[in-house]
């Protein structure tokens, strides 16, 4: 949104004085006001004018160009590489380059964003609950960057300002702690100005599946969450960071997404098959509004505040509020739903309106 | 003085060599900058500087219309546009970058509402916005006999009417004396004084308003630097102007005035405005009716033709209209302030003359404007524009 610098209009001073004119010169001439109004032409009709539908941005994004294609990365998790320790768990390694890079938020809309490996929203990172986790992070970039993970892990691995972890242009350093507490989280650049660092699109997904082995009164909840079970393969994952983007730096966002393309989800709805249910990771990285929102059209769904649990935290709710930084996981079905095109977006008009819209695509399998 | 004309015909080659010297090197010079580019370490990977300037405003049944200017340091794109916070597709004729100094328009079919407020802002392909707030939506009228007829009949009571009114007086003003003559001359002067400042601040004003290469406020001084010096050497042709003529340069400063003000409020016209009342066009005759009283006073010894108060009237209070119709037609800000400037350099020009006039007839030199005719004149001018602009100004 922008209130930027209205620019001061003409004839304010005039414009009230000719209306007065205006009125006073028609009731001179004809005699009435109706005659004055017809003088002033026909007033805009709403039928004339019904196709709401122009809400939306003109032409489209050069994905190959960005790099990311905002539908692939609904479900393009990075679960890294792994190995086996001596003690039998597992060490999962992930490679993170921190670079500068112009990307395309909205058509023909060019920002200088800051990345984790090329992408806004930076890589979604998957791990399971108790896995050794081993991040090696290298700054390509021009500026200090870090991560900061949402996690559990020690001081010395938190990424902020006076920890190894916060390095300089050209310099590596390597995340080592493990994967907990099972959840939806999220990593982020700790570098100050934070604000900055934030807007300029250095945040992703940190998802950690629970260990079925650990959850033994829920183990079947536990198994539909990990990835590569039987189970798992039932649901239809999708990740989505909602992010903003302040294009002229005012400190006021002038472009809302679901990662990152405002409106991508409406020119490119999401296909759901009906009969499989339907689980998004949902975090919240806008920057300067204080709170984002989810709101899913004709349903409704269960949700996990930061995922941390097995049970949810919300039942049957169509609207969910985040604050910055906060995430959780929305579970539904439109098994009973009739195909077609089912909305969801920020209940925030505002933010609507300014890209953060989206469709399900609904289709029978 | 008889070796001059063969100095200078001697020297006729080393004049050309000198000619052509600098322009050849100015030529090589701007030929090294766009080839070696020298200055390449300008280019800091910062964006561009863009500039974006809303010219025209229409509303209409498709929506919203605008005619926007480019003054960027390099040609810009616009990329979307939004209308109150909101993402709207849009029609850009003609499409592409737009250079430096080029205008397109936007069609924007937007529903805006009905006497509310709308903001657009364009958003750029470097992300910069620029807004154009409408502060009261209302349709644009639309160019019809009967829209124009209209704007004629407002153009009559704002610039003819007062003036007749005001000459209707000059049956009463015959008999003054050298006193009374006096004072209606600094009337006069009084008066277009007020207009001047007035003409000048408003041309300021919607300088300000236009596109920076126009450089508005620039252009506004110049051309009322031109306007007043080309009418200063027309009315000094066979002598001082007194009479009939010199009223007719009263009529044409203050027509100049209101072309520059008709302009103005057409252009108002077409952009939309809220409702008040009918007080300010009684406002407005009363505040223009000292309009024709200055314009009489010149020809009070000598009565001209009935035909000519007519003209007179026609020529100081038509431009008006023309001024009405021409500013809902085409108005851009940089127009209306190269009307408004002309017309103070008209008006300065008239007080110059008029004041001449004043000094001439008492044979006093600067001394005539101590007189307490005169100063209790100007002081009348003045004070009376002054107040009866307050039901004019808003």
């Amino acid at each position: 949104m922008d209130p930027a610098n209205p620019r001061d209009e003409t004839v304010s001073r005039r414009g009230v004085l000719l209306a007065g004119l205006a009125a006073a010169g028609g009731s001179v001439a004809v005699g009435n006001r109706a005659a004055a109004q017809e003088a002033m032409g026909p007033s805009v009709s709403a039928s004339t004018m019904a196709t709401h539908g122009n809400m939306m941005t003109v032409g489209d994004v050069d994905n190959l160009a960005n790099g990311f294609d905002p539908v692939a990365m609904l479900t393009d998790w990075d679960v890294g590489t792994t190995e086996t320790l001596s003690d039998g768990r597992t060490l999962r390694t992930f490679q993170v380059d921190a670079e500068d890079k112009e990307i395309e938020i909205a058509p023909g809309v060019f920002f200088p964003a800051w990345t984790f490996n090329g992408r806004v929203p930076g890589p979604a990172l998957r791990a399971k609950e108790g896995d050794r986790i081993r991040i090696v992070f290298r700054n390509f970039g021009s500026h200090m960057h870090s991560m900061h993970f949402h996690g559990i892990h020690s001081a010395r691995m938190d990424g902020v300002n006076g920890t190894p972890g916060m390095i300089g242009p050209g310099e590596e350093f390597t995340y080592e702690f493990d994967a907990k507490p099972f959840g939806c989280h999220l990593y982020h650049c700790h570098a100050l100005p934070l604000k900055r660092h934030m807007a300029k699109g250095m945040y992703g997904a940190f998802v950690v599946d629970p260990d079925p082995e650990k959850h033994l009164d829920q183990t079947n909840v536990a198994r539909s969450r990990l990835m590569g079970t039987a189970e798992n393969a039932e649901w239809q994952e999708l990740v989505m960071v909602m992010n903003a983007f302040d294009t002229n730096f005012d400190d006021e966002n002038e472009f809302y997404a679901a990662n990152t393309v405002a409106f991508a989800y409406m020119n490119t709805p999401i296909r759901i098959e009906k009969n499989r249910p339907v689980r998004v990771y949902l975090i919240n990285a806008v920057e300067f509004d204080p709170i984002n929102s989810f709101h899913l059209h004709g349903n409704f769904f269960d949700y996990y505040n930061q995922g941390t649990t097995l049970t949810p935290t919300l039942r049957t709710v169509d609207l969910i509020t985040q604050c910055q930084g906060e995430r959780g996981i929305l579970e539904f079905s439109f098994a009973e739903h009739e195909p077609g095109l089912y909305m969801f977006h920020a209940h925030q008009a505002e933010f609507t309106e300014l890209g953060w819209m989206a469709n399900f695509d609904v289709v029978e399998a | 003085m008889e070796d001059q004309p063969s100095l200078s015909e001697s020297r006729r080659p080393q004049n050309l060599i000198w000619l052509l010297m600098p322009l050849a090197l100015l030529i090589a010079a701007i030929g090294w900058i766009v080839f070696a580019d020298p200055f390449q370490s300008f280019r800091n990977g910062a964006p561009p500087v863009e500039g974006v300037t809303f010219e025209r405003t229409i509303l209409n049944d498709q929506g919203l219309r605008m005619l926007v200017r480019a003054g960027g340091s390099d040609p810009m794109r616009i990329a979307q546009v939004q209308v109150d916070a909101a993402y709207w597709s849009f029609t850009q004729t003609p499409p592409g970058d737009i250079s430096r100094g080029a205008t397109v328009w936007l069609d924007v079919p937007y529903p805006w509402v009905l006497g509310e407020a709308h903001a657009v802002t364009l958003v750029t392909t470097t992300g910069a916005t620029f807004t154009h707030e409408i502060e009261v939506a209302v349709p644009t009228p639309k160019v019809t006999a009967g829209q124009l007829r209209f704007q004629a009949l407002i153009g009559i009571f704002v610039g003819v009417v007062p003036i007749v009114f005001g000459l209707m007086f000059y049956p009463v003003l015959r008999g003054v004396g050298q006193g009374g003559m006096n004072f209606l001359m600094a009337l006069t002067i009084g008066l277009l004084s007020f207009l001047l400042v007035d003409s000048a601040e408003e041309a300021l004003e919607l300088a300000g308003n236009s596109a920076a290469l126009f450089q508005g406020p620039v252009m506004v001084i110049l051309v009322a630097a031109a306007t007043f010096l080309l009418l200063m050497a027309v009315g000094q042709r066979g002598g001082p102007p007194t009479g009939l003529a010199l009223s007719t340069f009263i009529a044409l400063g203050i027509g100049l005035h209101n072309l520059g003000e008709g302009l103005a409020i057409g252009a108002a016209f077409a952009a939309g405005s809220a409702g008040l009342g009918t007080f300010l066009v009684l406002g407005f005759t009363v505040h223009n009716i000292t309009e024709g009283i200055g314009i009489a006073a010149p020809i009070l010894r000598k009565r001209p033709p009935l035909w000519a108060f007519a003209g007179l009237a026609l020529l100081a209070g038509g431009p008006a209209v023309i001024g009405m119709w021409l500013g809902s037609l085409a108005f851009s800000p940089q127009w209306g302030a190269f009307a408004l400037a002309i017309g103070a350099g008209a008006i300065l020009q008239v007080v110059v003359q008029v004041g001449a006039y004043v000094m001439r007839s008492n044979n006093l030199g600067l001394e005539t404007f101590l007189r307490p005719s005169v100063l209790g004149g100007l002081t009348a001018g003045v004070a009376f524009m002054y107040i009866t602009a307050a039901f004019v100004k808003i």
